[in-house]
C-alpha cells in the first residue's frame, strides 16, 4: 500500500492504494466518482477519459500512484456547483449527443481537452480526435455537431444524416 | 493483475538502483505494459514509474540533431519535434490522443513490438538510443521480436536523430488497433537512403536493403519498381497474409518516397 495526495476535481484526497489499484478504479470505488466509466478495460473505448493535470488519459491504463500529487478532473467537476452545465455538456444535451449515454462522460472530457487546445476545430479535427472514443450506439453525427456547437460554430449546415 | 508495488523515483540513479532489485521492472507511459499485467502476462515484484524523472523528459534539437528524452510523452514529440516534421507527425499519429498523453519513445523502443511505429522511425533515420550505461546504434539495436539490445535493467535516457535532409512515414493502419499493419519510414541524406519497415516481419523492425540501393541512385517511386520482399517470413494473421503484407511494403514504400519528396 502507498499513501497517495491528489486534487480531484478542486478538492485534495489522502488515500491509501495498492500499488495495482488503476486510475478509474480508485476514482470509482474509493471516492465514489462513478461518472467515468469503465467500458472495454483495454484502452480501446475511451469511456475512461480523465483530465490529469490537464491532458486527458484513460484512466483504465493508469495506476492511481501514478496520479500522486497530480491535479486529475472527472465529469463529475465539469458541471459549477450549481448545477450549471459546462459548454460541452450543454451542447451535447442541446444536439442530442448521446444516445445511451454510456460513452458521454469520456466523450465530454475529450472534447473539452480538444477545444482547450484547439477552440475552433474543423469536422475532420473533431471526428480524428475522438478516434480513442467509441459510441457502441454509433451516435457520432450529434456527438460531433454537439462539438462543433460548443466551440461557437455554426452547426446549421451540418444536416442529420 | 497480480500485485506488485509501484515506486516512483524522481532521479536516474533511484530508478537504476530499484531495477537491479529482482523481478522490478520498468514501468514508462503503460500503454503496452499495463493491458499486459492485466492479462497476467508479466508478474514483476515492482513496477519502478520513470514518468517522474525530470531529465527523461523534453525535446530537443543542436544543429542537425533532435534528442528526446526516454520518457517523452508521444504528444510532446508531436508538438515540439518540429524540426524533424516525419518524426513529429509519426508521434501524432501514434494510437489516439489520449494514449499520446501517456505513450512514450522509450517505452516503445524498449519494447520493440513489431508493429510499433517508433522501431521505423529510429532505424530509419539511424537514431542512436542512449541508456543509463551506453549509446546504441539502431542498426545494433534491434534484435528480433520484442527483443533489444537492453540488459536486464537498461533504461533508455534518451533517443538521438540526425535530421535527414528528407524523410517520410507511410503506415497502413490496422483499423481496430492502429497499430501498424505495414509502415515504412524512409530517409535520403545526400547518397545515403534508408528503409525501416514495421509491422511485416516475424523478427520486428528491419531495413530493406534492396530497396535502398536502389533509391540511393534514384530518389523515386518507380526506383523500386520489380523489387519485392518475400512474403514467407512476413507476420500472417487474419488482419493480413503474409503475402499481402509483402505487397504492402512496396506500396508504402513508393509511398513514402512520394512523401519524402514532397
Amino acid at each position: 500500500m502507498a499513501e497517495i495526495t491528489l486534487t480531484v476535481n478542486g478538492r485534495s484526497v489522502t488515500k491509501s492504494v495498492k500499488g495495482n489499484t488503476l486510475l478509474v478504479e480508485f476514482l470509482r470505488e474509493d471516492l465514489r466518482l462513478t461518472g467515468t466509466h469503465v467500458g472495454c478495460d483495454t484502452s480501446q473505448c475511451g469511456a475512461c477519459v480523465v483530465h490529469v493535470n490537464g491532458k486527458d488519459v484513460k484512466a483504465c491504463t493508469m495506476f492511481a500512484v501514478e496520479a500522486d500529487g497530480a491535479e486529475v478532473a472527472t465529469i463529475e467537476g465539469e458541471a459549477a456547483p450549481d448545477g450549471t452545465l459546462s459548454a460541452v455538456q450543454a451542447a451535447f444535451q442541446e444536439h442530442h449527443g448521446l444516445q445511451c449515454g454510456f460513452c458521454t462522460p469520456g466523450m465530454v472530457m475529450t472534447a473539452t481537452a480538444l477545444l482547450r487546445d484547439n477552440p475552433k476545430p474543423t469536422e475532420a479535427e473533431v471526428r480524428d480526435y475522438l478516434e480513442g472514443n467509441i459510441c457502441r450506439c454509433t451516435g457520432y453525427h450529434n456527438i460531433v455537431k454537439a462539438i462543433m456547437a460548443a466551440s461557437g460554430q455554426d452547426v446549421t449546415s451540418i444536416a442529420a444524416e | 493483475m497480480y500485485a506488485f508495488d509501484v515506486v516512483r523515483p524522481s532521479s536516474l540513479d533511484e530508478a537504476v538502483a530499484a531495477l537491479g532489485e529482482e523481478d522490478a521492472q520498468a514501468l514508462s507511459g503503460g500503454q503496452t505494459l499495463i493491458p499486459t499485467l492485466k492479462q497476467r502476462l508479466a508478474m514483476p515484484s515492482k513496477l519502478v514509474s520513470l514518468t517522474g524523472i525530470a531529465d527523461l523528459q523534453g525535446v530537443s534539437a543542436d544543429g542537425g540533431t533532435i534528442t528526446i528524452g526516454g520518457a517523452t510523452p508521444h504528444a510532446t514529440v508531436a508538438a515540439e519535434a518540429g524540426s524533424f516534421p516525419a518524426l513529429a507527425q509519426l508521434a501524432g499519429n501514434i494510437g489516439d490522443p489520449a494514449v499520446r498523453n501517456r505513450g512514450t519513445i522509450g517505452g516503445s523502443l524498449a519494447n520493440n513490438d513489431p508493429s510499433a511505429c517508433y522501431p521505423a522511425a529510429a532505424l530509419g533515420a539511424g537514431a542512436t538510443i542512449t541508456t543509463n550505461s551506453r549509446a546504441i546504434a539502431a542498426d545494433d539495436y534491434f534484435q528480433g521480436l520484442f527483443t533489444t539490445a537492453l540488459d536486464e535493467g537498461e533504461v533508455v535516457t534518451s533517443v538521438s536523430f540526425p535530421v535527414p535532409e528528407k524523410a517520410a512515414y507511410v503506415k497502413f493502419e490496422q483499423p481496430a488497433s492502429r497499430f501498424a499493419l505495414v509502415g515504412v519510414f524512409v530517409t535520403k541524406s545526400g547518397g545515403d537512403v534508408r528503409v525501416a519497415v514495421t509491422g511485416a516481419s516475424n523478427d520486428g523492425v528491419f531495413r530493406w536493403s534492396e530497396a535502398e540501393a536502389a533509391l540511393s541512385g534514384n530518389f523515386a517511386p518507380e526506383a523500386i519498381d520489380g523489387l519485392s520482399v518475400s512474403g514467407d517470413d512476413m507476420i500472417s494473421d487474419l488482419h493480413g497474409s503474409g503475402a499481402y503484407r509483402a505487397h504492402l511494403v512496396g506500396v508504402m514504400t513508393k509511398r513514402a518516397v512520394a512523401a519524402a519528396n514532397g
